[in-house]
């Protein structure tokens, strides 16, 4: 099994680079972009087909390592 | 006293570390991160400066999980004094022995020069031999040293007088360099036995280069 993890600064958190990128692309003349944020994807594959299993051991590498809760969230995407 | 300085792969400042105490008649020894114990003797631990596991995921988070941590944690608890200096300051925090996070520069630049700083509370070790509302000028070198900690624990940090220094003019006034919450260059824990500061003492030691405002903070540590 493939699991794809969204790390990315906490709504709140101030968003340096995702604030650097809306202004680049209003410069660029693209309208209507409200808001960027920029994160980072972390790819595992998994040696298992259950399911909740997975979901339960990445969501403890997100909380032990992966992400940094104090400033970051984290999404978790598998895929079979 | 023994000052033990931490080394990781990829930490550069631990000899300009070892240095600088020996210059103020310590006695060091480096310490490997696969060491599963810190020298039994250490009076004061230092996680040295530098990019440790190359910043790679975030600057300290691969770190945390070195066998020598384990031994750090426990030195912590037993009251065991550290002191880390920028890398070791971002190894502290992702380790939970320090509060708070340190992102991204506000600017995105990499940081290199000189920069004063306020002394906020000198009601501790490491800043015993300056005064409330001193100004010191101290080397900051940093990509990652935006520090950020959300409204509930900056009180905390505040109400236990943990806040040590802060960015500032010449004057004492808040300048921030990095977008830091409050311009917090540098906290300790509720226990005043474990220090993180982003600037280099340890690069402050000779008038000649610049400054030797360190030389006052790391004899704090000496006594």
């Amino acid at each position: 099994m493939k699991a794809i993890v969204n790390v990315s600064l906490k709504a709140g958190v101030l968003d340096s680079q995702g604030k650097a990128v809306q202004h680049a692309l209003d410069s660029l003349h693209f309208e209507g972009v409200s808001d960027v944020r920029v994160g980072k994807q972390i790819v595992l594959n998994i040696d298992t087909t259950d399911e909740a299993k997975a979901r339960k051991d990445i969501t403890q590498m997100c909380e032990d390592l992966l992400a940094n809760t104090v400033i970051e969230e984290y999404e978790i995407e598998l895929i079979k | 006293m023994k000052v033990s300085i931490l080394q990781f792969p990829g930490t550069n400042c631990e000899y300009d570390t070892q240095h600088a105490f020996e210059q103020l008649g310590a006695t060091t020894e480096i310490v490997w991160h696969k060491s599963d114990t810190i020298p039994a003797d250490t009076n004061l631990l230092v996680v040295a400066g530098g990019f440790s596991y190359g910043d790679y995921l975030r600057s300290g988070a691969i770190a945390k999980f070195s066998p020598v941590m384990k031994a750090v944690k426990e030195y912590a608890s037993q009251g065991g004094k550290i002191l880390g200096i920028c890398n070791g300051f971002q190894v502290l925090t992702e380790s939970g022995l320090l509060p708070g996070a340190l992102k991204r520069n506000e600017s995105l630049h990499f940081i290199s020069k000189h920069h004063t700083l306020k002394v906020v509370n000198n009601d501790n070790i490491f800043l015993e031999n300056l005064s409330e509302g001193d100004v010191v000028n101290l080397p900051i070198a940093h990509h990652d040293g935006n520090f950020y900690i959300d409204q509930a624990g900056l009180k905390e940090l505040y109400a236990n007088d943990q806040v040590l220094l802060k960015y500032s003019d010449a004057q004492g006034n808040d300048k921030n360099p990095n977008g830091s919450v409050d311009s917090i260059a540098g906290i300790c824990n509720k226990e005043k036995n474990v220090f993180g500061l982003m600037p280099h003492p340890e690069r402050a030691m000779e008038s000649l280069l610049g400054s030797d405002d360190g030389v006052k903070m790391l004899l704090g540590f000496l006594k």
